[in-house]
């Protein structure tokens, strides 16, 4: 697909595009190959070595156990990535049938779908993935499925709103008229053609479900511990805010360079792609 | 036994009905242009006939649709995808928007192959190409790979000939295949397809609103006003002794030869919308030899041999 790959060159090359794109390698490097790179193991308690600020021999400092935070941190992206990209991924694939089944045959289903839909959209995501928490239970798991459910309503009203529009398209009809039945229509000719906004939501998204999972950590409602998750470093790091600041600072940097660096290259993206209108219509 | 057979077919669209009890027939080996101006029903005897005319929430009935001896009314839905595509297929009006933009042209050929006739990739991809060449598309196997905005009008509307060429069908219909073009490359287009369907003996219908078409490629005529058929007839009698007083209008906005500037006639006013069809005559308040009697009642379609026509006073108020 020579026309995709240009599209991602014209992102990686511009200033904030290429920096974002580096930053977030290097945070899905630390997630991927955290076992290897942190320098100590993330449960590694050390009560004697507690609250240190940072040094030569702990970069970051450590927690109020004498945990090193430079390695939690690096063990933490691996929780926040996964979960942040699971729960966006599985909400995408869900939207996208929902929406693509409700868009293309209409009828009961769509008007029964977008009732159910615009209720939900009425609400903050972090409401929704509150309340499903407490019906499932705290742990990383149950925070990966209430994300997943929060963020169902954006992609399915996205890809309803694309799959309509492209409904009444000539290439659509052209196709039906050469004897294409409805999935085939659907799968190759309409899907296709939706995709590309619903991805760089989803992506958008990405980010902000790293924030949600961070805020669910915060709240114990997340990873328990001793899972590193940058969201529940912050919590305990509430403490001793007056005697080890750096316990609460580095994680939060964390999330916000991650966020930050997502919304960023999604933002490339959408340049590149020449999409923003099409974002809104969900 | 004529290929596609249409008897009284009338389309509905909720309240109203833009199509009004029209007949004709294609002959395996004909090409009959189907001639009105834009809102004459022209395209959607193109969607009734492909059975297409759900997707706009249009209803046909008609006392026969028949084609290749099968009825079509009774058709369901899994038996008109069988149908449509492979035994007959559509030429949309706007190469520009028939394509899909994300995915090469000669892919969209292979699909249709792979889809009807079982093709396996490379031997579908083989046949495209041989069809693109059949179009006159130049370095095929290259244009294969390229996207439709990497191609011009022209070329994209050759790629939808050859998509419905793809599966060998008996009847192709074309809606305006040259509207959208270039006036340059029209007769070019126009051209192309009519061989095409000569050299395969296939049955075409080629809806059109230029009659200067219509004389270059047609075997047979079919004029349409308002959702109805007012005359019918050969090519050559239709051009030398037309009946009808809107194809004899029609003939008349033909550019001549040595024509002296500023003597192009048109037709005044336009095409009734659905909602105000006049009473009687469809075509009264525009003729030029409209009567009492034309307001009044509607004229009877009457056949005489090949010919038909549905006017009052065919031979002129004079004669009348």
């Amino acid at each position: 697909m020579a026309a995709n790959r240009s599209v991602l060159a014209r992102t990686l090359l511009t200033p904030r595009g290429g920096i974002a794109a580096g930053f977030l390698a290097v945070t899905v490097a630390c997630a991927l190959l955290s076992p290897w790179i942190a320098p100590y193991a993330y449960d590694l308690q050390n009560l004697s070595q507690a609250n240190r600020e940072p040094s030569a021999l702990h970069w970051l400092g450590t927690d109020e156990f004498g945990r090193d935070l430079l390695s939690r941190i690096i063990w933490g992206a691996r929780t926040s990535l996964a979960v942040g990209v699971t729960s966006i991924a599985a909400s995408v694939i869900c939207g996208m049938t929902l929406g693509a089944a409700a868009g293309y045959f209409g009828g009961a289903f769509d008007r029964a779908v977008t009732a159910v839909v615009d209720l939900t959209w009425s609400f903050p995501e972090i409401l929704i993935a509150l309340i499903f928490v407490a019906i499932i239970g705290p742990g990383l798991n149950s925070t990966a499925i209430a994300i997943a459910i929060g963020y169902l309503a954006q992609f399915t009203r996205l890809t309803r709103a694309q799959v309509m529009a492209l409904k009444t398209e000539t290439y659509v009809e052209a196709t039906i008229s050469l004897g294409a039945g409805h999935l085939y229509v659907l799968f190759r000719r309409i899907l296709p053609n939706a995709l590309t906004p619903v991805v760089v939501a989803g992506m958008l998204a990405t980010g902000d479900a790293i924030i949600l999972e961070a805020t669910l950590g915060f709240f114990g409602l997340g990873a328990q511990p001793p899972t590193p998750s940058w969201g529940a470093m912050m919590s305990s790091g509430t403490a001793q805010i007056f005697i080890a600041p750096w316990i609460i600072i580095f994680p939060g940097l964390a999330i916000a360079a991650t966020v930050i660096a997502i919304n960023q290259f999604g933002d490339a993206l959408i340049d590149a792609l020449d999409i923003r209108g099409r974002l809104r219509e969900g | 036994m004529p290929l596609l057979a249409v008897r009284d077919l009338s389309v509905t669209i909720g309240p109203v009905q833009p199509l009004d009890r029209l007949s004709f027939t294609i002959d395996r080996g004909e090409i009959l242009a189907v001639v009105g101006e834009s809102g004459s029903g022209k395209s959607l005897t193109a969607m009734a006939v492909m059975g297409l005319l759900p997707l706009i929430g249009g209803k046909a009935s008609a006392t026969e649709l028949s084609f290749a001896g099968q009825d079509l009314r009774s058709l369901r839905d899994r038996d008109w995808r069988a149908l449509r595509g492979r035994r007959m297929a559509l030429i949309t009006q706007n190469p520009m928007t028939s394509l899909d933009p994300i995915i090469p042209v000669g892919r969209q050929i292979d699909q249709v192959s792979i889809l009807h006739l079982g093709f396996d990739a490379p031997r579908a991809r083989a046949r495209s190409i041989e069809l693109m060449e059949q179009l006159r598309i130049p370095e095929a196997s290259a244009v294969h790979g390229q996207y439709p905005h990497q191609l011009s009008g022209g070329m994209k509307q050759r790629i939808v000939i050859a998509m419905a060429l793809a599966a060998d069908p008996e009847l192709i219909v074309a809606d305006e295949p040259t509207t959208a073009l270039d006036v340059t490359i029209q007769a070019q287009i126009i051209q192309i397809m009519v061989e095409a369907a000569r050299a395969r003996g296939l049955a075409l219908m080629l809806i059109t609103h230029d009659m200067g078409v219509v004389a270059q490629a047609a075997d047979r005529v079919a004029v349409l006003y308002a959702g109805r058929l007012v005359e019918a007839d050969r090519v050559g009698p239709i051009f030398g002794q037309p009946r009808h007083p809107y194809t004899r209008d029609l003939i008349a906005c033909i550019p001549r030869e040595g024509q002296a500037p500023g003597t192009l006639r048109g037709i005044p006013g336009s095409v009734p919308g659905v909602f105000n069809y006049p009473a009687g005559c469809r075509f009264h308040p525009r003729c030029r030899e409209a009567q009492g009697l034309c307001a009044a009642e509607v004229p009877p379609l009457r056949q005489e041999g090949p010919r038909a026509v549905a006017c009052h006073f065919p031979n002129g108020a004079a004669h009348g």
